[in-house]
């Protein structure tokens, strides 16, 4: 109420009010990396405004399903490269390129854009900063060395080069956080970049004693500074996103930007979240509870899992019961026919049990009971792998994770012979995907082999895109693409499931 | 009437069940010897009576204390005792005349409850230090949000638990307490906003811990696989070496590494010690940071199944130097006073981690030979074997490091992780008095470490014996000036816990206290300081 009318605030320009002088309108790009501290103020062309934010997503989503997919450093890079080059190049100041500016204020204003897109939710802001965290390291080490030192020192980090002298003095508790075994060291200590700062802004280097502290000071070899960095990079970026989050619902904005900024937010959702249980996922299936011990065909292993333990205990554990019933709601089973699903599955309990315990749980998976938020936001989204193999590890009794990363080989070798895997060399890939920790790898490798037939039918017919033949990061995504190939020319279903019976 | 829990009475030693008394003559002092069982409450009542209106006059009885619980003897001076104590004894005979009836046992137990629902009453009113302990969260003399934004919360003796408390001078924190009778207080952090307007703010976000000291939990019950003295709650003098070293490796850790300087230890009440530390650095940690610092003092975890020393080498600055904190403490206090390695199976845990295999059966075939061959000689056998038979495949440097990793295994802090990780953990405050033993949470002082003892520390029940006796003393003397207590108003207001053994600690507590504000004050004037002289700042920089 007491509040200045919207739209007389508006009069007001805000870069007259708060700048007395918009000297940088013209902004100086001099590193080629960037902290993006200060906001742009030039104005650009709406078209620009869009282009610029497309581009950027379009990098920071590859730069995420290369988390995903367990890529190494360097495979993401190499990964990288050419989509970097193609949709957001920024050289490198010696290079001499002529459109530099260009490029940095390409880099500059599409940040801040997406700042503006994904500054909505908790969620949306914590992905962004990690994606941003990660495409600002991708740069950072590739960046040239004489130029990156020249960046870091304009970021004031309250970095305070350590003496040769106190170097010599402290040589020897230098020596034993500069590497392993007993060689002789002293060089070394003296060659390295020493620095000192308050050991509270590197804590992870604290948390495993890898640096020498001192009164509160952590030297920290040159070696490891690119994690203060990077430690420092995401901080700000963080407080300033939720700044933003603030500002966000006074931004007076005419119609122009809040769809384009609506639209790109969504689009950075897809990967983890695209299955919000609204609305049949696939034409045509007859998904209901009775149809279920019918559909696990077409479940990823993790699913498959629960659905086997689901039956054979007639019970699943907490995160069991969210990570399926989640899937389940992904995959199109409405909330009636979910909670007639779980009660019959949980056949060993009275109706009075289910009732007080379960049952609202189930309802809350869909956005039917909860607070104001969860009823809007329509209860959680499906588990993406992410979520499955990050969070909340399997104990002992638990049913749910997923069974590439939480299984002892053992296990999941029987597992994968129970679901009709039985060729020696796909059982080996897969202990191999496992070992280099590279989970999808394993889990599409299987969903490739159970599919060959099908997936080779739909190649030649040019049935699927090739989006669609990407690799699986959901288990969604697993089923969808399961059903439709083994569905593929509407042939009756049992005569394919007796393909993957002969098949095993 | 207040209302206690048969529970809470249970675990106080002073409780008729779990004390032997020893019958005193004077023991039928009490106004109405009970015979029957309707007079037991009427009796409470006027224990009660007695307590708030009355000073306690003296009585001749003395009595001792047996409390079984916890092997734990609190043996009491029996000089002379007061009335309040009588009544105890008077209580406990009842015990005696009724242990026949359940019904009359449970009214006993009420009574006896009642009873130290009084005792706690006068600690709360007479011992508890209100106004250093206000210094001490407040960091100023003036009330400032350091104090107002903090969160108490207290547990009744109904076992509910009020959280969210706060209080805006120590005053009102003082009342709230007599109020309320909490058995145990706990500290939390300190919040952007009063934590009792909570649930007025619309987004999480605008109420948010900001500050707490750091605290660190050292138990005794997570070192069971290493001592051999005592078990789970139980501890002895030999165990207690356990604290008192990992205090020293700790204390040394947060001044030299990390800087801080306020560094506070409690004894926790049974088998533990608090740290907190306070220096305004170690308050405005973030969580992660706690985690760091926790981590970085994580040495022998018991998470990966069994205990075991996992870590790098070269050793690191810190463990370097804490080893050699700890080596004769390893030496006296572990080899000597646990003799760990006694049993078979232990003796044989400790082959497990000799890295060579012909060692190893050398000294498995000693021992076996000798089976009583004392921990201190078996850890010599190591180094005397590894010479003279100058095993082959032997690595001098890999049995070092074994070595190294027994040790500290024996003797380096374990502490309970979860305390120091979470800004918003809450902590028993000092000075509370613990249920199950009676004893208060005393401060140590790091000074005169070794001289702490346990078992030593001030009782509530003492405390009251203590005074009495105090007051007997100073009547006698002053009886011809003026008569009675009013003569101590005179010159000197002398404090209660002055008269009696919590002098020490309530001043070492102050002194700590008087320290930390000092400082605190000296940051303050500090960084106005800084702000006044950018410039200087600035050309510092451009490096």
């Amino acid at each position: 109420m007491n509040r200045i009318d919207v739209k007389r605030r508006n009069v007001l320009d805000h870069r007259k009010k708060q700048f007395a002088d918009p000297s940088y309108k013209e902004t100086q790009y001099p590193h080629r990396l960037n902290f993006y501290s200060t906001p742009p103020t030039a104005d650009i062309t709406l078209e620009q405004f869009e282009q610029w934010a497309i581009d950027r997503l379009r990098i920071l989503a590859e730069l995420e399903a290369c988390s995903f997919r367990n890529k190494t450093p360097a495979e993401t890079e190499a990964h990288m490269k050419p989509l970097l080059e193609k949709y957001l190049p920024l050289s490198a100041s010696s290079s001499g390129h002529s459109n530099l500016h260009a490029q940095r204020q390409k880099d500059h204003y599409s940040h801040f854009i997406l700042r503006l897109a994904f500054a909505s939710t908790e969620d949306l802001r914590r992905r962004f900063t990690r994606v941003e965290t990660m495409l600002f390291r991708l740069r950072f080490q590739t960046d040239d060395s004489r130029e990156r030192a020249a960046f870091v020192r304009t970021l004031n980090l309250d970095w305070e080069p350590v003496s040769e002298e106190e170097k010599r003095a402290l040589a020897p508790q230098l020596a034993t956080t500069i590497g392993f075994g007993y060689g002789k060291r002293a060089q070394q200590v003296m060659d390295e970049d020493w620095c000192k700062v308050d050991w509270i802004r590197v804590p992870d280097l604290i948390e495993g004693r890898k640096v020498f502290v001192k009164a509160g000071k952590a030297y920290v070899p040159g070696s490891a500074q690119q994690s203060m960095v990077l430690n420092a990079f995401t901080k700000r970026l963080e407080q300033a996103m939720e700044l933003t989050s603030r500002a966000l619902p006074r931004l007076d904005e005419d119609d122009r930007l809040t769809p384009i900024l609506n639209h790109l937010s969504k689009n950075f959702i897809a990967p983890d979240s695209s299955y919000s249980g609204s609305g049949p996922a696939i034409e045509g299936a007859e998904i209901t509870a009775r149809n279920i011990d019918n559909l696990s065909q077409h479940f990823p292993m993790c699913m498959a899992h629960l659905h086997r333990s689901l039956r054979r205990d007639s019970h699943l554990r907490h995160f069991g019961r969210l990570q399926y019933m989640l899937f389940l709601k992904g995959i199109g089973l409405n909330l009636e026919e979910s909670l007639i699903f779980w009660r019959s599955s949980f056949n060993k309990i009275t109706d009075d049990t289910f009732n007080k315990e379960y049952r609202y749980n189930v309802r809350y998976s869909y956005g039917d009971v909860g607070g104001d938020s969860n009823r809007r936001s329509g209860g959680h989204s499906p588990y993406s792998c992410q979520k499955i193999l990050t969070e909340h590890a399997p104990g002992p009794g638990d049913a749910h994770g997923c069974p590439y990363r939480h299984f002892s080989m053992e296990n999941l070798t029987s597992l994968l012979r129970a679901s009709g895997v039985t060729d020696p060399q796909v059982l080996h890939g897969v202990k191999e995907d496992k070992e280099s920790q590279k989970y999808h790898m394993a889990c599409n490798r299987v969903f490739e082999h159970l599919h060959r037939k099908e997936l080779k039918r739909a190649k030649d017919d040019g049935v699927m895109t090739a989006a669609q033949l990407e690799t699986i990061v959901h288990p969604n995504e697993y089923f969808k693409r399961s059903y439709l190939l083994k569905n593929m020319g509407k042939q009756p279903q049992s005569q394919q499931q007796g393909d993957v019976k002969m098949e095993g | 009437m207040p209302h206690s829990d048969p529970r809470t009475a249970e675990e106080d030693p002073n409780h008729p069940s779990a004390a032997q008394m020893e019958e005193e003559p004077a023991a039928a002092a009490v106004s109405s010897p009970p015979v029957e069982e309707d007079v037991v409450m009427a009796e409470a009542g006027e224990i009660q009576g007695v307590v708030e209106g009355t000073k306690p006059a003296a009585e001749p009885p003395s009595a001792q204390i047996e409390a079984d619980e916890d092997r734990i003897q609190i043996k009491q001076e029996t000089k002379s005792d007061i009335k309040l104590e009588n009544l105890f004894d008077g209580i406990d005979s009842d015990e005696d005349e009724f242990t026949s009836s359940n019904n009359a046992q449970q009214e006993v137990e009420t009574a006896a409850a009642d009873a130290a629902f009084e005792l706690l009453r006068i600690y709360y009113q007479r011992f508890f230090p209100w106004r250093y302990m206000f210094q001490w969260l407040n960091h100023s003399p003036v009330p400032t949000k350091d104090f107002k934004h903090r969160e108490f919360s207290l547990w009744l003796h109904n076992d509910a638990v009020m959280r969210y408390q706060s209080y805006t001078t120590a005053d009102l924190f003082r009342k709230d307490v007599l109020r309320l009778m909490p058995r145990r207080i706990e500290i939390g952090p300190v919040y952007t906003a009063d934590p009792r307007d909570r649930k007025t703010f619309r987004n999480s976000t605008a109420f948010q811990p900001l500050a707490k000291e750091l605290c660190f939990d050292i138990d005794l019950t997570d070192y069971d696989d290493v001592r051999t003295c005592c078990e789970g709650a139980n501890i002895c003098h030999k165990c207690w070496k356990f604290t008192t070293m990992a205090i020293k490796v700790m204390e040394t850790a947060l001044q030299e590494d990390f800087g801080f300087h306020h560094i506070l230890w409690v004894y926790s009440g049974r088998r533990g010690v608090h740290a907190w530390v306070c220096d305004r650095k170690a308050r405005m940690l973030e969580d992660h940071q706690r985690k760091a610092i926790t981590s970085y003092f994580d040495v022998v975890s018991g998470k990966q199944g069994g205990t075991r020393v996992n870590i790098r080498r070269p050793l690191h600055p810190h463990l370097s130097r804490s080893l050699d904190i700890l080596k004769d403490h390893f030496q006296q206090d572990v080899l000597e006073l646990q003799d760990p390695w006694k049993i078979p199976e232990r003796a044989e845990s400790l082959l497990q981690q000799i890295p060579d295999s012909e060692l190893r059966e050398a000294l498995r075939k000693k021992w076996e030979a000798s089976p009583e061959r004392a921990s201190t000689a078996k850890w010599a056998d190591i180094d005397a074997l590894a010479q003279t038979s100058a095993s082959s495949t032997l690595d001098p440097k890999d049995l070092l490091d074994a070595k190294q990793d027994v040790v500290l295994e024996h003797t380096y802090p374990r502490l309970d992780t979860a305390v120091s990780q979470k800004l918003n953990h809450l902590l028993k405050s000092p000075f509370v008095i613990h249920p199950g033993t009676g004893r208060i949470c005393v401060p140590i002082d790091k000074n005169n470490l070794d001289a702490f003892d346990p078992f030593n520390v001030p009782t509530l029940q003492g405390l009251v014996r203590e005074i009495d006796a105090w007051n007997e003393g100073e009547n006698g003397g002053d009886a011809a000036q003026d008569g009675g207590g009013s003569s101590q108003d005179v010159r000197h207001v002398v404090q209660d816990w002055e008269k009696t053994s919590l002098k020490p600690y309530i001043e070492y507590f102050r002194s700590f206290v008087t320290a930390l504000m000092k400082d605190e004050r000296e940051i303050t004037v500090k960084r106005e300081r800084e702000e006044e002289e950018p410039e200087v700042k600035v050309e510092s920089l451009d490096f």
